[in-house]
């Protein structure tokens, strides 16, 4: 139980998807004009995050890991299909943000029609796919660890985009210079944001 | 005083439109506006409540409450190199060799600041900022009196044209420059920033010459390495007789300017109580556990260390990067002293967490005031729907 809170922890605050491997950048930008939509886009990346990670977890440790056939008998030992992982993880993260449209769409058609394009574009969102290919690099050694990983991502990167989104709210009025407005002013904060969330870089759990 | 008063009269002509010196416009409105309360008034269409109480006499009262820490860091600084060296120790000597060492650093601060700022005022052609008074105190006091002057400049620039003029200038930042001027010196040059040499005026330069035995170690690096036996009376550490950053270190000074800052009402008193019961609670908790000798160290110890006291009195209560809304205020103070202690306890790659708990607390202040703002409209539709 300690070691899934430790791993929940790590993947909020230390390995936080945004300010630690700047991943999952372009909806990050782009959607976090405004406080309300980026809540609901958050919400839909973690319930993604929480999904196909523990989806892929299971993915790639009956089917895909060298060995992982095993279950079939005792021909299928050498089996080594991980170079499939790339497009098996990309098939699951589609098909969880296509029901994470359908759900969106019929009961909030407001948020649906804010997030617009990016919502399908979280099927390319690199930190989901990040969620998935870090699980398999960590080998993370059951799936319960695997589930609270990606929820943990998914909310590490939840508070990132509402956070500079209220940034972004209260800096609409300021004179910021010409060139800058809009996504440079943006880039600029999310660097300084990296700055405060190296507070908890080197924290051991 | 009607001497200057006149001698400015006469001059202004040439820097108003049309004048000789019409470029200069925004230096000579900053330096007369700094001198007098200036002379020009909204015009007489609705209300105004008018009061001598600008920006400018606001930062100044924020300097004036700095000066106790300022005069205590200087001879502070005399003090541990006079120890360090085995030199005689008394208290003019101590205070002139720290008035020479601290100095330099606050030239070079408002030298460079001030240059950008008034830079950057003349570009965009609107009047020079005040913010950058205080910020020009502040840098000298939280940095180690030994820090290269060249290093000192370049972090000045990156925080003033990137933490603050990119926004728009003061009132626009989102970080605390002083702040944004420590954390970059800290991540680009850790070797100045921490360690157990670069507090004593000297040390780095001349280690041969010390004193035998002499270690300079921060009472927090002690703590840290599980030396909690070996921390300075609670005595020294309340007057701040101990090595550390030139202002941050005497609690004492720090409370006199904090009275100042509170008695004028330019600092809000809910921050500070609020980051102080925060550090407090986070102290008992890891009391509760005391897995080590760190953990065990009583909560309101951690109060005196490092640079707590400065950063709940001067930092947190920024009034631009900090919380504005009143229930928000109170939230971001605690959560500040939260984190505070937290990464300073339980982060052993950095010996002390207030300044990175207070950029972190910076960032998430929008947020916070954002959602207090949002309850407080759902409160009040509320009390419309039941009346109705």
């Amino acid at each position: 139980m300690e070691n899934l809170i430790n791993i929940f922890v790590k993947s909020i605050f230390i390995d936080n998807m945004v300010f630690a491997y700047f991943l999952g950048m372009c909806s990050y930008l782009a959607v976090s004009k405004t406080v309300k939509t980026s809540v609901g886009l958050g919400i839909a990346v973690i319930f993604v995050l929480g999904i196909t990670v523990p989806v892929d977890y299971l993915i790639h440790n009956y089917l895909l890991k060298k060995g992982a056939l095993i279950w079939l008998g005792e021909r299928f030992a050498d089996v080594d299909l991980s170079f499939l992982s790339f497009i098996v993880f990309i098939a699951v993260i589609a098909s969880m943000v296509q029901l994470v449209e359908m759900v969106i769409e019929k009961f909030s058609p407001t948020l649906y029609y804010s997030l617009g394009i990016f919502l399908p574009l979280i099927a390319v969102n690199c930190a989901i796919l990040g969620g998935s290919l870090f699980m398999q690099q960590r080998e993370y050694a059951n799936i319960a660890e695997a589930t609270s990983f990606g929820l943990g991502s998914g909310i590490g990167w939840f508070l990132a985009i509402v956070g500079i989104a209220a940034i972004r709210e209260k800096i609409r009025y300021s004179n910021v210079p010409a060139p800058l407005r809009g996504l440079g002013i943006t880039f600029i904060i999310t660097g300084l944001m990296g700055i405060a969330f190296m507070s908890f870089m080197g924290i051991k759990l | 005083m009607k001497l200057l008063r006149n001698y400015i009269d006469k001059i202004k002509p040439n820097f108003e439109k049309g004048g000789k010196f019409e470029k200069l416009h925004s230096t000579f409105d900053a330096f007369e506006t700094f001198l007098y309360v200036p002379d020009t008034v909204t015009k007489p269409k609705g209300s105004h409540i008018r009061d001598t109480m600008d920006m400018k006499r606001a930062m100044i009262i924020v300097v004036i409450a700095l000066v106790p820490s300022l005069l205590f860091g200087m001879w502070n600084v005399g003090h541990w190199h006079a120890e360090a060296f085995g030199q005689e120790s008394s208290f003019w000597p101590n205070f002139w060799y720290g008035f020479l060492r601290v100095l330099p650093l606050i030239i070079v601060s408002y030298v460079v600041g001030l240059g950008i700022e008034f830079a950057v005022a003349q570009m965009r052609g609107h009047e020079v900022n005040e913010g950058y008074l205080v910020s020009g105190m502040l840098i000298p006091l939280i940095v180690p009196v030994d820090v290269p002057l060249w290093m000192l400049a370049l972090a000045i620039a990156f925080a003033v044209i990137l933490g603050k003029e990119v926004f728009g200038g003061t009132g626009m930042n989102i970080l605390n420059p002083a702040l944004t001027v420590r954390a970059f010196l800290f991540f680009a040059y850790p070797g100045w920033m921490s360690g157990d040499s670069v507090w004593i005026s000297g040390m780095t330069k001349h280690a041969s010459e010390l004193i035998d035995g002499f270690s300079g170690a921060t009472p927090l690096a002690e703590a840290a390495a599980g030396n909690v036996g070996s921390l300075p009376s609670i005595f020294d550490m309340f007057m701040g007789i101990i090595p550390g950053s030139v202002g941050e270190t005497s609690v004492l000074a720090i409370l006199i300017g904090a009275v100042i800052l509170i008695w004028t009402g330019i600092a809000s008193w809910k921050t500070m109580l609020a980051m102080f019961a925060g550090g407090l609670f986070m102290g008992l908790i890891l009391n509760a556990f005391a897995a080590n000798p760190y953990m065990e160290l009583p909560a309101w110890e951690h109060l005196f260390l490092g640079g707590f006291a400065f950063g709940a009195v001067f930092m947190v209560t920024d009034p631009v990067t900090s919380a504005q809304t009143e229930r928000g205020k109170w939230i971001y103070g605690f959560l500040t002293g939260l984190f505070a202690i937290l990464i300073r306890v339980l982060n052993p790659a950095y010996p002390e967490g207030v300044m990175l708990a207070i950029l972190l607390m910076n960032v998430f202040a929008p947020l916070i005031d954002h959602y207090v703002i949002e309850a407080n409209i759902k409160k009040r539709l509320k009390r419309i729907k039941v009346k109705a």
